[in-house]
């Protein structure tokens, strides 16, 4: 699609805003609707926009593959992490009470943290599968050309 | 209901129709559809996530697909009717199993009355998280949340597997075959 100025144009100036959405929907998951999940596919799909737009060579430039699979493994390693810290603080498998002083001051934490963890994996899972697809076949980034 | 209506209007069209990349298009647009009747039954993170996933992502990698493997449907050589059979069996049981239901937003329906009287009066003190939802995933759920998260993690690897080409060191040499 290197030949359609407005389309380029166009998601040059979505893509920061679509990120920042996703961020938003990240941090913002435990006062409005949103959460992990929700965010890490809306981060993704900025990625996926930019990858249709601009190929999929420039966007393993700015991301480089090996780094998308950490995360794919890190997040669940967070989620997961997070229940053998509050084991090893005297709690039950992902009790977040005991993360902090106090019990709700914890589970916020807890929460906070997991939710990371969520969006991290699911944003790296999508962007990876996209990957593959796209990688497989030219014709995806090197439509019209 | 008009929602409702404009969504069996989909399936229809999704059914008549041999061409692949419209019938991906629709179901796009169905899940969309879905994603507004979860907003009119005040299920907005359920809307959140059915327009992020089944409308944006899903129909993006069915997209992907399509472009590896051709656009138009393959007609089947003969007509069977076990398929039809099959799935007005399943219409019917469900059907029936919906006929006992206690009745939509009925404040006696048993799963009102069990967990989430509690989530409702005691997730903020509980949790200091205001969206409850995010309480019950997040925490109280916290045991389906970490199997979610690792049935993606689980799916991710299977594709990363099956189509990336891993640049594995012995692979080399058979990777412009494959």
């Amino acid at each position: 699609m290197r030949h359609h100025l407005v389309v380029r144009v166009v998601s040059k100036l979505l893509i920061p805003f679509i990120l920042l959405f996703g961020l938003y929907v990240q941090f913002h998951g435990d006062f409005g609707p949103g959460g992990g999940f929700q965010a890490g596919v809306i981060f993704a799909a900025a990625f996926v926009l930019y990858t249709l737009v601009y190929g999929l060579d420039n966007a393993k430039r700015i991301i480089p593959e090996k780094y998308i699979r950490a995360g794919v493994a890190l997040g669940v390693l967070i989620f997961g992490g997070t229940g053998v810290a509050s084991l090893l603080m005297g709690g039950n498998y992902l009790d977040y009470s005991v993360l902090a002083a106090e019990a709700p001051k914890g589970q916020h934490l807890g929460i906070f943290v997991v939710e990371f963890g969520v969006g991290l994996t699911v944003a790296s899972v999508m962007i990876v599968i996209f990957f593959a697809f796209a990688g497989r076949d030219h014709k995806i980034d090197e439509m019209e050309e | 209901m008009a929602v409702l209506s404009f969504m069996v209007l989909t399936v229809f069209l999704i059914i008549r129709l041999h061409n692949l990349f419209a019938i991906v298009m629709l179901s796009g647009i169905y899940s969309l559809l879905a994603a507004t009747f979860f907003v009119v039954v005040d299920g907005v993170d359920v809307a959140f996530t059915e327009a992020a996933v089944g409308a944006g992502i899903s129909t993006v990698l069915m997209l992907g697909a399509l472009s590896l493997c051709g656009r138009r449907e393959k007609v089947p050589d003969q007509k069977t009717w076990l398929p039809l059979l099959v799935v007005l069996v399943t219409g019917a049981t469900l059907v029936y199993g919906t006929l006992d239901m206690p009745n939509y937003g009925d404040p006696q329906a048993p799963v009102h009355q069990h967990v989430a009287p509690r989530y409702i009066e005691k997730s903020l003190e509980e949790t200091s998280v205001p969206n409850m939802v995010t309480a019950v995933l997040a925490s109280y759920r916290g045991y389906d949340t970490l199997g979610e998260v690792t049935v993606i993690f689980t799916a991710g690897i299977g594709v990363m597997v099956l189509l990336s080409r891993l640049r594995l060191g012995r692979r080399k040499e058979d990777e412009d075959v494959g």
